[in-house]
Order: C-alpha cells, then structure tokens, then sequence
C-alpha cells in the first residue's frame, strides 16, 4: 500500500469509528473537549502503525484501547496535579469494556442537543461529533466564517462542563423533551440543505445526506420512538425530490412543475415504510408532515394528488402544534383542493399574523393565488414583495421572472407549495 | 455517494446450499452495524441462477432463456446498496463483511450513477425541462 493510500485506509476507518470513540470517551470522562482529544491521539498512533502493520481485524477496539491508555498515562503524568484525570485513572477499570457502545452513542447524542445549548451550538456540536464533520465542513454548510464555528464548540463544550453534563440518556422524566431538541436539531440540519435560507445555492444535498444518515443512526438507537421515525420519513420524503426540485443551471423548480420520473423511487420507498412504522406507533408532529409529504410521493403526476386528504393532514397538524406556517401551508393545500378564491380568503386571514410579516412564502402563495385568479397585476406586487423578502438568491431570481410573467402578461403558470 | 456492492455467486450458492446459521448471525450483525451507522439504503440476497431467466435482445426480437446459467463467477448472489461520502469509506465497509468459513468468494463495488455524472448532458436537460413546463402551462 503507498503511503498516501495507506493514510486514506486509515482516515476511512476512522471516520467509521470517530462517534462512538468519542462518546464513549466523553461517557466515562464527562469531558468531551478531553474526550476528543485522546480520541484525536488514538487516531495519531493509528497512523503512525496501521500502514506497516495493517489495519487491525477489530479497529475500534484497537482505536479504544489505546485512547484508554493514553487516557492514564496523562492520569498519572499529571498526577495530583489535576484531579479530574486523577479520578479518571481510577475510574478506569469501573468503567467496563463491555458497556453497550449504542448507549454512549445515545448519550452524546442526547448532550449535544441539551438544552443549556443555544439552537446553532447544538447544530455545531451535533455535526461535529456525531457527524464527524469537519469545522470547516460547518462553516461552509451554514455560510458562517470558520473561527464562528470553532468559538461555537467551545464555548458549547465549557457550557456543557459547567451544566455537569453526564453524557447519559436523560432520566425519563427528561427524555421526551430532549429527544424533541435532538429531532429538531436533525431536521433543522436537513431543512439547511434542503432550503437554503441564504447564499447562491437553493440545496445543498450533502446536508441533506449527513441529517438522513444521523436520522437513521437515531432510529436504530430509539427504535420504538415513532417521533424519530416520522422525521426520518419525512426527511427521506423530502429528499426523494431534491434531484429534481431545481434545474442543471440552479433555479428552483416548483413542486407540480417537478419531472416526477426523477424523483428518487428508493428513498421514496424508505420513506413510506418509516412512515407506517411511525403511524403503528402512534406518530405525531413529524408524522403527520411525512404523511402530507407522502401524499406528493403516491401521486403519479401532479394532478392525481388528493388534496383534500393534504387539506385534512394539514389541519390535523394545527390542532397538534398551531402555527402561522402551517396555515399557510393549509390555505394553499386549501387553494388546490377547492380553488384559487377559497386559498386566498384563507391566506388574507394571515396577513395581520406578525410571526409571518417577514415571511417570503406568504407574498409568494398570495402572488400565486391572484395570478390564478387572473388578477395579474395584484400578483405581480406580490412577487416582487416576495422577491424583496427571501435571502436566497435563487428564489428571488425566480419570484422576479414571475413578477415580469404576470407583468407581461403571460398567461401565469400553475404551482403549489413554492418550497417543492 | 451511492454504491452498489454485488456479491459474487459461489458453487455453494449455486447449489442452493443455505447458509449456516453461524454464517447468518454474522451476516445479521454485519447488516446491523450497517443500518447503526445510517448507510444502509437496501439490501438483498437473490435466488440461484436456476430460478432465473435471461431476456434477450437481438434487433427486434427477444429471447427467453431459463437459468441456470453457466459462468458461476459473472453471477450475483445478492447486493447491498450503501450511501456514504467516499470511495475510502466504502472499501473500508466492505472489508468488514464476515467471511465465516474462510472460502473464496469476492464482492464488487460499484458507483451508482448520480445526477453530476450526467452534467455533460446540461443543455438536453434543460431543453427537456423547458418543454415539460410548456406543456403544464398549456394544460393551466
């Protein structure tokens, strides 16, 4: 093996053990900056040997064992210097090999979303050592200078030493409320990749695939959460369009507009599937959005989806969590299912919402109704509100080539939900 | 990325011979770890080669031809279909997989295409799009 194929070897094999080092470092440690760094020595000295000596049969033993080790050397270097290794180096033998490494996953899983964390620290974190990404694999996925993301985690590591986070499952009084922040932060992820709130680019799937694979690591370690199968269903939903939801040059493409043969039948599949385990186990929030996305995925061209059932999914969503957005997204399912004037009598109720005054879809679906109504020039004032609101790029090129359409009077094309 | 690994047929699995249940435990753990890590996509293993068929195509005319088929080592005996970010990442997977009695088979990595690998096509796509979004504006 040449040396640069050897490292790559090496690198692979590491990022394949990286989360469940770490949280198994951080579980008996309690210290995750610590923890990462005797997991960053472990992979040093796998380096400097696995290339002679090849790769070994268990790596992630090896990668363990030898970040354990270091672990006491440092305990007895610094001896009574610093307590906290001192006790760490008799902890040591308590802390059996054969702890269950899924339930230190799950643990970390859980720290990183906790809530002494602000919402953006608990992103860095969770894609940082959960993801293995790089910080500057975040930086560049959020649109943030790289210093931000790496200032981010560790003041998010210090507020999690100074909380005495265990880097446990939360007792189970805690357990449903913080496994609510741990799927919000995973679709917050998603969502980042899926509809890019700023920048020059509408989505940006390696997002997208880093959130459905932790989604998938999250339900094999809770497997009898229905909430953790809605979102993954919803999240494989939503993914099974992304081929299609823009065209090669960039510019987003409307969800009736999509060439459905392009959307992706495998993560549809997945995605139905997750969906009826969700709905088995008695689903909520996420359930019912993967199931408003899975009427789009059952319908074979766009005028076959039943919009009446997306309108009673819709509202059985609001009783469960009443929000602005989702009654937007319920006049405009509204709009589809019973007409452009029953949408927008709907939608004008929304206008006074404050929650939605900045909000870009709101112009957008009222732009999309008017035109539908022939009321051209009402819509193109729409539009180019819209245009004025969204930070994209992509979506304001494309709400002003509406804008011009309704302008010149062209005759408006047909759409739905402008998100796709 | 995405990735189809495609298991070789052996003359065991040729034979119909199933594995043992020492070899299914391994491989169910293997499959486990698969779906922990989240790059699990699909996975299945197939019938011999005398529970197949070949549909030919010569010009206009097709042929059926029922298995078994005589070349063992161009046969499949199953597939997974893996996502993960890189080449390194996959061969460092597939190394993994148990090989419980010690015989001789082989697994072959393949790219599944993606729509990057299609870019040279741009401009047909784009024409292809447009003259889609002509035809719903008709229609609306």
């Amino acid at each position: 093996m040449s040396d640069p194929a050897a490292r790559r070897a090496v690198e692979a094999v590491w990022r394949i053990e990286a989360s469940r080092l770490i949280a198994g470092l951080a579980a008996f440690t309690r210290d995750l900056g610590l923890a990462e760094e005797l997991a960053q020595d472990a992979l040093v000295a796998a380096l400097e040997r696995w290339p002679s000596t090849g790769i070994p049969d268990n790596p992630g033993a090896w990668l363990t064992t030898t970040a354990r080790n270091r672990a006491v050397d440092l305990a007895r270097r610094r001896g009574n210097h610093d307590r906290k290794l001192a006790e760490l180096g008799r902890d040591l033998d308590e802390h059996a090999p054969e702890h269950d490494p899924d339930d230190d996953l799950l643990g970390l899983v859980f720290t990183a979303c906790h809530p002494v964390l602000s919402p953006d620290a608990r992103v860095a974190l969770t894609l940082r050592v959960v993801g293995g990404l790089t910080t500057e694999e975040i930086a560049s996925a959020f649109l943030v200078p790289e210093p931000t993301v790496a200032q981010r985690i560790v003041r998010a590591k210090k507020a999690l030493a100074k909380a005495g986070a265990r880097f446990e499952t939360p007792p189970d009084e805690q357990r449903a409320e913080r496994l609510g922040s741990v799927l919000g932060v995973l679709y917050l992820i998603f969502n980042e990749g899926y509809s890019a709130t700023g920048g020059e680019h509408l989505v940006r799937p390696d997002l997208c695939v880093t959130a459905l694979r932790l989604g998938r690591v999250l339900v094999s370690l809770v497997p009898r959460e229905p909430e953790a199968h809605g979102l993954l269903a919803l999240m494989e939903l939503q993914a099974s369009r992304i081929r299609a939801r823009t065209t090669p040059d960039g510019a987003p493409v409307r969800l009736l507009d999509q060439d459905r043969s392009r959307w992706d039948r495998l993560l549809i599949t997945r995605g139905l599937a997750g969906l009826e385990r969700a709905e088995r186990l008695g689903g909520g929030p996420y359930t019912a959005q993967a199931a408003i996305a899975a009427c789009h995925a059952r319908a074979a061209t766009a005028e076959d989806t039943d919009w009446v059932r997306v309108v009673g999914l819709y509202e059985l969503l609001a009783l469960r969590v009443p929000s602005p957005v989702i009654a937007l997204n319920h006049a405009v399912a509204c709009g589809m299912a019973f007409g452009p004037e029953v949408g927008l009598e709907l939608v004008d109720e929304l206008l006074g919402e404050k929650a939605l005054a900045d909000y870009h879809l709101l112009p957008s679906a009222r732009g999309d109704l008017l035109a539908r109504l022939g009321r051209t020039g009402e819509a193109r004032a729409e539009f180019e509100r819209a245009a004025a609101l969204t930070r994209n790029g992509r979506e304001r090129a494309q709400l002003l080539a509406r804008a011009q359409e309704c302008g010149s009077g062209a005759r408006p094309r047909t759409a739905a939900e402008d998100r796709g | 990325m995405r990735f189809m690994v495609l298991v070789k047929a052996t003359a065991d699995s040729e034979a119909g011979v199933m594995p043992t249940p020492e070899e299914l435990t391994a491989m169910g753990a293997f499959n486990e770890e698969l779906v922990k890590a989240g790059i699990l996509l699909a996975g299945e293993g197939l019938h011999p080669s005398s529970n197949a068929v070949r549909v030919k195509f010569s010009g206009e005319g097709t042929t059926v031809v029922d298995g078994p088929f005589a070349e063992t080592k161009e046969l499949l005996a199953g597939f997974w279909i893996l996502e993960l970010p890189s080449w390194d990442e996959v061969v460092a997977w597939v190394r993994r997989v148990p090989n419980v009695t010690g015989a001789e088979s082989e697994l072959e990595i393949r790219q599944i295409f993606s729509d990057e690998d299609f870019a040279y096509a741009g401009e047909e796509v784009v024409a292809k799009e447009k003259e889609l979004r002509a035809r719903t504006e008709n229609r609306g």
